[in-house]
């Protein structure tokens, strides 16, 4: 056992423990932007870690060059897929208002033409 | 080394657990949806987990596919399935 | 760069695609391609390159606009900043997943980026919305604005401390990417504020 053995386990352990937290945020939250929020953990900073601590394992370029493409595909795609839902999400009226204490898209949006609503 | 993986094989099963529960109870499909993103990305830590105990490297591809295939489900789902949403709450 | 005779044309509000062949796209997909295939070989190049122009060809996007110039200093502020928010952030939003008989009141607060570029507004939603804790709902190109979803506000002191923070983000990127020029217009649009 090494010094990048124990590296790998610890970064192994922090992602696991992030993957924990987000799923027992998924459950507790009250509503689906809060649970986005949760979400995001595992897929950002869990993931990265848990690539790293296998690539310290694994130590061979051609694997470490997969793992760099799985952490640029998911940090290009999460992104967006949180987009595409929040906006899904705000449009079809999932929000819950008596979870915000401001919300300036609202207004915003009512004082646009109505037909421009919604739209970049 | 050993422990440590099997302590992360612990947590992550309690959490696919939770995010499945999740996905059972929804209540709209834009909750299952963020749900399935978390339980890909736990699937994903599992897989290289696994790579990680017996350094091989066979599984790696599939990390890629998965996180590809996750990003395309949950587009459409957002794109085309949301509208079934409307009228409920959260 | 391109080949399209109207790209000349595009200089309207939405870029239209064009059919040209844009270097930068086919390097990317070429090293994604052998990044996928494991190995550095002249047939995993090649055959990457054939894929690319395919890909091109087949699915033309609008060029992406980049006069600026990478500079070094900025980027390794913006990555070295991207992660510490990225942890302090991942914190923040596990103590709140964690905390027991706690409801998070959240807000959705309106950001007006002071540059006007397509890039920098995308780089910045990308980096927000990575970051736990701050979610892009709504973007609107024809102002530069952001609209986000913050976690766990209290009061009117944390939306502010929310709108700064993008803020800052935003200040990053345009210091990592822009030209002299785009940098000039972004401080002076800043002393407005």
């Amino acid at each position: 056992m090494n010094i990048a053995d124990v590296v790998s386990a610890a970064c192994l352990l922090a992602g696991c423990t992030l993957s924990l937290i987000a799923a027992i945020g998924l459950v507790r939250f009250p509503d689906l932007f809060s649970r986005m929020h949760a979400g995001t953990k595992p897929q950002v900073l869990g993931l990265l870690l848990v690539l790293v601590g296998v690539g310290l394992r694994l130590r061979d370029w051609t694997d470490i060059g997969m793992l760099l493409a799985v952490a640029m595909f998911q940090l290009l795609t999460a992104p967006v897929a949180a987009h595409m839902i929040g906006r899904a999400a705000y449009q079809g009226g999932a929000v819950r208002q008596d979870t915000l204490l401001v919300d300036e898209l609202t207004s915003a949006l009512e004082a646009d033409d109505p037909g421009q609503s919604g739209r970049t | 080394m050993i422990a440590v993986i099997w302590v992360c094989a612990a947590m992550l099963s309690v959490a696919a657990f939770l995010v499945l529960t999740r996905m059972a109870t929804g209540p709209t499909m834009l909750n299952r949806v963020v749900a399935m993103d978390v339980l890909i990305a736990i699937v994903v830590a599992g897989l290289g987990l696994e790579a990680a105990l017996n350094r091989h490297a066979t599984t790696l591809p599939i990390l890629v596919v998965l996180s590809l295939v996750g990003f395309v489900g949950s587009v459409s789902v957002a794109r085309f399935a949301a509208h079934d949403d409307k009228g409920e709450n959260t | 760069m391109t080949v399209d005779p109207h790209s000349s044309e595009s200089s309207g509000h939405v870029p239209e695609r064009h059919n040209g062949v844009q270097w930068p796209m086919l390097i990317g997909l070429t090293v994604v391609w052998v990044l996928l295939w494991g190995g550095l070989t002249v047939s995993n190049v090649l055959s990457g390159l054939v894929v690319a122009v395919i890909v091109t060809l087949v699915f033309p996007l609008p060029p992406i606009v980049f006069t600026g110039r990478l500079r070094v200093r900025g980027l390794a502020v913006l990555i070295g900043w991207f992660v510490v928010d990225l942890v302090v952030a991942s914190a923040q939003v596990a103590v709140q997943a964690l905390r027991i008989r706690h409801r998070p009141l959240n807000a959705v607060i309106q950001v007006d980026l002071r540059s006007r570029s397509d890039l920098y507004l995308t780089v910045t939603a990308e980096l927000l919305s990575l970051v736990p804790g701050s979610l892009v709902v709504e973007a609107r190109r024809s102002t530069s604005t952001l609209f986000l979803h913050v976690l766990g506000v209290r009061d009117e002191s944390d939306v502010e401390a929310a709108r700064r923070r993008a803020l800052r983000q935003e200040g990053r990127v345009v210091r990592a990417l822009a030209s002299d020029e785009e940098l000039a217009a972004y401080r002076s649009e800043g002393v407005g504020r």
